[in-house]
């Protein structure tokens, strides 16, 4: 698939010097993209050990050839109603910087499916439009246009960030699933 | 630059250890050339280091004592109690500064130049306080010492230096020098080409020049010394006072006089205590045996791997091993075609043994890695020893054993402060007083024992002292008072002593005459336990007491008890566990309706459901003959009830928080058999949400 890719390019923009590659995947209809330089590797969902307490999008920790890495399913994290996982069902492992900033973090998030790998100049990415509270604004980058599709390119530190999780357990919610 | 400060630091805090290790080795009145070069080479290498990075004010510091150390090596001032007391003080001053120059923080100027003045003064002979020493003869060398400086001052020198070929290849770079020197006073410099080579047969690394350099100004000789301390090694150095005028004493100072050979004993040679010091440093070798600094997460990563090859190890193995029972149970094949089978089954079995054991050493040897000897630790007593022992006019003699038993570095970067605060505990409260020692008929002199040796898969640290022991009826009265034990209750020897561990027994009036007030000593006890350990007393009062430390010798593997709660395998260390039960119907109590409680013997225990604390869908079913753990939390028994209990094993510990964050329940992870991951759980964390829950059930309620 990555042949196409700059074919498509070229079409989208002659401008070649300011553009990332992304990696897209799909959650039901939508399409959605990170920047291909964060992603570490994709893999075939499998079980995980689940996480007591933990807030239902954390579906819990896998076994990375000896390190212990969470997994976040991101239907889940942008409250779309869930889908029974298949063989199409994937894990996209990421490189996310910690909420400290200073180091980095592996985390895999679960798909529909991995999609395409798109080279998307600077000036095509456009700024999302305010939502209101259908998603959280800090977790989009902004949106592209390719082949009239359109794509949603993820921010993922904000995404995958673990404050949240941080003030629920404050609160005192993410104790108890009652 | 960053990565070289931080080498220098690391390079500069060893050196003081050494430094200090050394001083408390030096006999006084004697002074071992050998152990005082030892120091001097450590104090030249920070000065030479903080030189180079601009950390003046260490350099210049480090300077002084450098001096003092090199007039006692050569024998011109005698090793006194005071001088080496001042330079064990250096060493701490010398610390602080560097401490403060990592962390980019203000250094107490006042503490820096009072020090700086009492190493000042042994120089210009003031011995203030010490013990006569006979210094009769220290005076005259030391005019002789600083009289070329002031002579040569006044004009200037001639320093003829001769770079070896291979000089540049350190890096060093005569422009730098000489751009040092022209501070010192005005420089004309001649070059000598003689040596240099056509250009056809030039090498462009080798250096072919040599230099005559005339400095006039009023600069010092040690200055000039100081510019080339670098290079003395690598070049022909002469410094000649320039006029002439002070021919006698010392005409010319070759430069390589700073590091000479051991010297042929011009201080007192002592052959009374040879064979007693030949033997220590012997012991010491192990330590400095060649070595590389790797960074510890790269050992990590290795210990990482190598559990995953271990894990996979044993998924090879069990999948050899269903292969051989498949052929066995059906024999289909015969003939030739089975014998091939049975042959390749063969090699494949002994290819799997061999794996294992393979892997198993390697397993090992990569722990290995990560286990440096307690020395690290035991060599920070004798310091402790000597400073406490004069401040509570004590003698003490420290007696250390097994101090090349191996433990993990980050077990022995935390059991340090606990066992300060053991060893300190003995000397102020277990050994007694020279005169009470007298009466009492032992020797004046206490000794404390510090002793390491590993059993089982455990370090064991024995600090043990013949001082008075533990007066166990104070100790039992002030635990009753204390409320730490109940006035009825029956306690062995043992347990009595052991109550000084016990939270809540710390005060300061009590039992100070004896060994073991009890301060702090729930704190040790705290940080020992949460590395793992454990630690206990015994003591004969009169006779003295032994303080036993166990401890893992590793924090990466932990002995564990695999139980299942819902649909996952967890980890309950080991070491928390009292005992498993079968829940008796009969022993369950409500409290409040909302809490339970266990009748476990003769005491109440709380009844934690496991399901509970992990929002696990619970049916509330009856817990008679529900499988129950009872683990310590802080130092009393809770019932953790679970759904099954599975084997024991090792496993490996690893973090959570690595890639996701900290869990309260849990204290890590780990990768089971299998492949899959299992948590380990923090009972206190268990406890704690529990108890979280029960508030919140009873705010609802």
């Amino acid at each position: 698939m990555s042949t196409e890719a700059p074919a498509n390019n070229d079409i989208i923009t002659g401008d070649k010097s300011h553009e990332d590659q992304y990696l897209t995947f799909l959650l039901g209809e939508e399409e959605y993209g990170v920047d291909i330089l964060r992603v570490q590797e994709i893999r075939g969902w499998d079980s995980v050990t689940t996480i007591p307490n933990a807030p239902p999008f954390i579906k819990g920790v896998i076994n990375l050839r000896g390190t212990i890495v969470s997994i976040l399913d991101l239907r889940e994290r942008f409250g779309i109603e869930s889908v029974e996982y298949n063989d199409l069902t994937v894990v996209v492992v990421l490189r996310v910087k910690s909420d400290e900033g200073d180091k980095e973090r592996i985390m895999g998030v679960v798909v529909d499916a991995v999609s395409e790998v798109y080279h998307i100049g600077e000036n095509d990415l456009k700024d999302a439009p305010d939502l209101g509270y259908a998603i959280n604004m800090n977790y989009m980058k902004g949106m592209a246009t390719i082949d009239d599709k359109m794509v949603i390119v993820l921010d993922i530190d904000h995404l995958m960030s673990l404050k949240d999780i941080d003030e629920l357990e404050k609160s005192g919610q993410g104790l108890i699933e009652e | 630059m960053s990565q070289f400060h931080e080498a220098f630091f690391e390079e500069s805090f060893e050196g003081l250890e050494i430094m200090e290790s050394e001083l408390l080795d030096l006999d006084i009145g004697e002074g071992d050339v050998e152990i005082i070069n030892t120091i001097f080479r450590a104090a030249h290498s920070i000065k030479g280091g903080a030189g180079t990075f601009g950390f003046m004010n260490v350099s210049e510091f480090t300077h002084v004592m450098e001096t003092l150390l090199d007039e006692m090596r050569d024998g011109s001032r005698d090793v006194t109690q005071f001088a080496v007391d001042s330079l064990l003080q250096s060493v701490d001053v010398l610390r602080t500064m560097l401490e403060a120059a990592r962390d980019k923080a203000d250094v107490d100027e006042e503490m820096v130049a009072s020090r700086y003045a009492v190493l000042e003064g042994i120089l210009k002979g003031e011995e203030a306080g010490a013990a006569a020493a006979p210094v009769a003869t220290a005076a005259t060398p030391e005019i002789e010492a600083s009289a070329p400086a002031s002579a040569g001052g006044a004009s200037g020198w001639v320093i003829d230096f001769a770079p070896h070929p291979d000089l540049l290849m350190a890096g060093n770079d005569p422009v730098r020098m000489f751009r040092a020197l022209s501070e010192l006073g005005e420089l004309s410099v001649d070059v000598d080409l003689e040596k240099l080579q056509p250009l056809t047969e030039l090498t462009p690394e080798d250096l072919y020049l040599a230099w005559t350099i005339t400095l006039t100004g009023d600069a010092a000789q040690a200055d000039i010394q100081e510019v080339f301390e670098w290079v003395e090694d690598e070049c022909d150095l002469t410094i000649t006072p320039l006029s002439g005028e002070q021919p006698v004493s010392e005409p010319v100072v070759s430069v390589p006089v700073v590091e000479p050979a051991p010297a042929p004993a011009p201080a007192a040679p002592a052959p009374k205590a040879a064979p007693a010091k030949a033997a220590k440093p012997k012991a010491k070798k192990p330590a400095e045996a060649a070595s590389i600094r790797v960074g510890i997460d790269k050992v990590d990563e290795i210990i990482n791997l190598v559990g995953e090859l271990v894990i996979t190890q044993s998924m090879l193995d069990q999948a050899g091993e269903d292969l051989e029972s498949l052929a066995e149970s059906s024999p289909s094949q015969e003939g030739e075609a089975g014998k091939a089978n049975a042959e390749i089954l063969l090699r494949l079995s002994k290819g799997l043994a061999q794996l294992e054991r393979n892997t198993r050493e390697l397993q090992e040897g990569v722990m290995r890695i990560r286990m440096l000897p307690i020395s690290f630790v035991f060599s920070r007593m004798p310091r402790l020893v000597h400073d406490l022992s004069s401040k509570l006019s004590k003698q003490i003699e420290l007696v250390v054993s097994g101090e090349e038993t191996e433990l993990d570095k980050t077990v022995m970067e935390n059991i340090g402060d606990p066992m300060v605060h053991l060893v300190r505990n003995a000397l102020d409260h277990g050994i007694e007083t020279p005169d009470i020692r007298a009466a009492a008929g032992k020797p004046e002199t206490g000794t404390l024992n510090l002793n390491a040796f590993h059993q089982g898969g455990n370090i064991v640290i024995e600090i043990k002292d013949d001082g008075a022991g533990i007066n166990k009826e104070k100790v039992l009265a002030k635990a009753v008072e204390k409320g730490v034990v109940a006035p009825d209750d029956v306690l062995t020897d043992d347990e009595i002593n052991n109550l000084i561990f016990a939270p809540g027994f710390s005060t300061a009036d009590v039992v100070s005459d004896v060994s073991g007030r009890g301060v702090g000593m729930d704190v040790v006890k705290t940080s020992i336990t949460s590395l793992g350990g454990s630690v206990s007393v015994t003591s004969e009062e009169g006779k003295g007491s032994v303080f036993t430390i166990r401890l893992p010798l590793t924090l990466a593997i932990l002995d564990g008890q695999l139980v299942t709660v819902g649909n996952e395998s967890y980890v309950i260390p080991l070491i928390t566990i009292i005992e498993s039960l079968q829940v008796d119907r009969q022993n369950i109590n409500q409290v409040a309706g909302k809490a339970e409680v266990y009748k476990l013997r003769e005491h109440y225990i709380p009844i934690i459901r496991a399901r509970e604390v992990f929002g696990l869908k619970d049916d509330k079913r009856d817990l008679h003959e529900s499988l129950m753990v009872v683990v310590e939390v802080d130092g009393a028994p809770a019932g953790i009830v679970v759904d099954d209990l599975q084997g024991q094993q090792q496993v490996v510990i690893k973090s959570l928080e690595t890639n996701y964050r900290k869990v309260e329940t849990m204290s890590g992870a780990t990768i089971l058999g299998d492949g899959t991951v299992a948590l380990i759980w923090d009972v206190n964390g268990m406890v704690n949400v529990h108890r979280k829950k029960l508030n919140r059930g009873a705010v609802k309620a």
